[in-house]
């Protein structure tokens, strides 16, 4: 007979048991009772100022590191301030645990002070949920918890636990086993959807490796590397997994999708045959679906068998984890290519053609002010592969997806699915605490900033020295460009006027951070390596932007890839025989 | 569209319909009827949903429902290879000169009378869709004052599917 514990008790315990090294969370009163032997755990728990920082934190630290991060609220408005974070990290399938008190139980369903009904809420946002009012639980549920939201396709999964559940005595006993009948990812392909998928690549004379998220998420980047360059295919890499293939290899072709680059999207739209590796035919990818890669077969390699067929019919379904599946495809392949490689010297040159034609780029405003995509463009140069670079949403998320070289898996962390504004500041935090020793550079739009920057002053408490590059346009960027584009250039309510209101050096100086400006060309160098050399606390560069300037190129809303427009009202020119 | 009938095994654990009904209303899959109830098993319970899609998303349902952490198994049921039941009760009303017709079309449907008030009768019958729709068109002329339907409830023939295909009496 074990020892007679709290539940709460239990809780702590439980997390240790886990593997849990740190949390972000904010106490409150129904989640009080577990705060105390918090208090006494090994775990590091993060004070932060807003529960939807603790969420994206936790976000960022799991992105970073591949570890399950986890964030803890109290009840009613700090069990939904999480929903954000929790919808956001599901959408990206990013493994998180949260935490919520819950009121008593007898007081459930009263209306009681400070309930919500978080295990409700966030059904249809999380993997899984549970409710817990018994001690006896929560052993089991902590480590349910935990298997769910690392295992299989990875997702946010939250434990709601009555109060009374935390104070009642209880025995701790961590299950040596788990039993979820209903839960049983699968891991490897069958063969012979590994034997059919072979057989297409190696009938393929204009493939294109499609690599998503899933990719990072499996650590499958060195099984990719070989696949690459055994089948000598172009590779684009989604939003999602950036870093999962270097920027830098000649097979790159870039970034697919609104914003990609005119060869990556263009090689899906002429591709023969699809390899699609963890990615999942979004929107943002395929533009308008019914013309998507019109005259493409597909291979879908996925964890998730309801990814396969959800928005594109395929040829061959690969269900497993990608590592394992990238592993056995790769002999099967060797063994198709000793009989007869596919001569890919015709779609190479049509990919560099569109390539060297297209490149990606910018002009310089003609005003003397500095350009947007310059100053993220220098950021990475000076900060390099090694660092990770975490970004809000909008137009300065898209040129940090463009104008940054990424080499490595987890260098490059955004919020893709949901599209987060003000995820930049707390999932940098997240990463840092997760990658101490790494530069992190959050950078974020004026406007995303303004969303959660107070989590600066729990890095500046904390020892969490993040640096920040607000990529200030004054407005609303991204809504600003579609409205440009398509509503007569009325700007209605997106001017932010933020040029000195607030003044975000002064505001990171008043949070404990270092406060910086740059406001000329010259001077982005000369700031960026004034920012890498502080170490010692949070750092903020507040730097004056061209506001007119674009996201280009641009496949619009709804439209065919096929009508990728470079710049405003250019699209390109194609050869005749490649229309 | 079309009407497919899914049989749904999940954990018998709070919360697990509002799973799957949350999960049918986010992803816009429509429900004919649901209905949910004890097994065997005290652990687990059974739905059997009725759902109308397009066949190609009819995968897409079966699969999605097959993530929930609760649901242990999924299938289609083949209506051939499957018993098929709905419960309806009816409360029709009769003059003296329609009472007898009604009766009558209770015997020919096998239904059963389960209440008779001065002018109305209620009758109770169970069967396929298509006998529970076939008998209210019969009874619509004399004027239907209330109905009540269950959902769909199903099961598989034989021991194993397509094994048996003894024929369906009702």
């Amino acid at each position: 007979m074990s020892a007679q514990v709290t539940g709460a008790q239990s809780l702590v315990k439980s997390l240790e048991a886990a593997g849990v090294d740190v949390m972000f969370g904010i106490p409150g009163g129904a989640i009080l009772p577990a705060y105390d032997p918090i208090f006494d755990s090994s775990i590091r728990h993060i004070l932060v100022r807003h529960e939807q920082g603790a969420g994206h934190a936790a976000t960022g630290y799991a992105q970073a590191t591949g570890r399950v991060g986890v964030c803890i609220a109290t009840s009613g408005p700090g069990a939904t301030n999480l929903v954000t974070p929790l919808a956001d990290a599901q959408m990206d399938s990013v493994p998180v645990v949260a935490i919520t008190g819950q009121v008593a139980s007898a007081a459930i369903g009263t209306d009681a002070f400070q309930e919500a009904d978080i295990r409700g809420i966030t059904m249809p946002v999380t993997k899984h949920n549970f409710l817990i009012t018994d001690p006896q639980d929560i052993p089991r549920a902590i480590a349910e918890a935990f298997h769910i939201a690392g295992t299989g396709r990875p997702g946010a999964v939250l434990v709601d636990i009555a109060k009374d559940a935390l104070t009642k005595m209880t025995d701790f006993n961590w299950p040596e086993s788990l039993s979820l009948p209903g839960y049983n990812p699968v891991m490897d392909p069958t063969p012979e959807s590994i034997r059919d998928a072979a057989a297409l690549i190696a009938q393929s004379s204009s493939p294109v490796l499609y690599v998503g998220g899933g990719m990072i998420k499996s650590n499958a980047s060195a099984e990719l590397m070989k696949l690459a360059e055994l089948t000598g295919a172009p590779v684009v890499t989604t939003l999602m997994a950036l870093g999962s293939f270097p920027d830098s290899h000649p097979q790159h072709l870039g970034m697919p999708g609104m914003h990609g680059t005119v060869a990556a999207v263009t090689a899906l739209q002429k591709a023969d045959l699809l390899i699609t590796l963890g990615a999942r035919f979004d929107d943002r990818v395929t533009g308008k679906l019914s013309s998507f890669a019109p005259n493409a077969k597909i291979i879908h390699a996925d964890i998730d068998p309801a990814e396969i067929g959800k928005n594109r019919v395929v040829d061959v379904a690969l269900v497993g984890d990608l590592k394992a599946t990238i592993k056995a495809l790769l002999p099967e392949l060797q063994s198709q290519f000793a009989k007869s490689k596919p001569d890919l010297g015709a779609w190479w040159a049509q990919c560099n053609s569109w390539r060297a034609r297209y490149p990606l780029g910018f002009d310089e405003p003609t005003d003397g002010s500095v350009s947007p995509q310059y100053v993220i463009q220098r950021l990475g140069q000076i900060a390099g592969p090694d660092a990770i670079y975490v970004a809000g949403v909008g137009q300065h998320q898209m040129w940090s997806s463009q104008f940054v070289n990424y080499e490595k898996p987890r260098t490059w962390i955004n919020s893709g699915g949901l599209g987060t504004m003000g995820f930049a500041v707390p999932a940098a935090m997240g990463a840092k605490v997760g990658a101490p020793d790494t530069v992190v550079w959050a950078i974020d739009g004026d406007g995303c900033f303004q969303m959660t920057n107070q989590e600066l002053v729990t890095c500046a408490l904390n020892n969490i020295p993040i640096k920040v590059a607000i990529i200030n346009n004054e407005s609303l960027g991204m809504v600003r460009q579609w409205q440009t584009l398509f509503y007569n250039e009325r700007y209605s309510n997106t001017d932010l006027h933020s040029k000195r209101i607030p003044d975000f050096a002064k505001l990171a100086e008043a949070m404990g951070c270092v406060g910086l400006r740059c406001e000329s060309k010259e001077d982005v160098d000369r700031v960026i390596n004034e920012a890498m050399a502080i170490n010692d606390r949070p750092v903020v560069v507040d730097f004056s932007v061209h506001r007119d300037a674009m996201v280009w190129p641009m496949v619009a809303a709804g439209t065919s890839n096929d009508d990728i427009v470079i710049a405003k009202s250019m699209a390109p020119i194609w050869d005749s025989q490649e229309l | 569209m079309s009407t497919h009938t899914l049989s749904v095994l999940v954990e018998n654990s709070p919360g697990v319909l509002a799973r799957v009904a949350s999960l049918f209303s986010r992803r816009g899959y429509n429900i004919d009827s649901l209905a949910v109830g004890p097994t065997e098993d005290p652990n687990v319970s059974r739905m059997t949903i009725v759902v109308n899609v397009e066949a190609h998303a009819l995968s897409q349902v079966i699969q999605q429902t097959d993530k929930l952490i609760n649901v242990l198994s999924i299938i289609e049921l083949d209506p051939i290879a499957s018993v098929q039941r709905e419960l309806l009760l009816v409360k029709v009303s009769t003059t003296p000169e329609s009472r007898s017709q009604v009766l009558e079309t209770v015997q020919l449907f096998r239904a059963k009378v389960v209440d008779v008030a001065q002018d109305a009768v209620t009758i109770e019958a169970t069967g396929n869709s298509e006998k529970i729709q076939a008998l209210l068109r019969v009874l619509e002329p004399y004027g239907i004052k209330e109905l009540v339907q269950s959902g769909l409830v199903a099961m598989e023939r034989g021991l194993k599917p397509g094994k048996s295909q003894q024929p369906d009496h009702d």
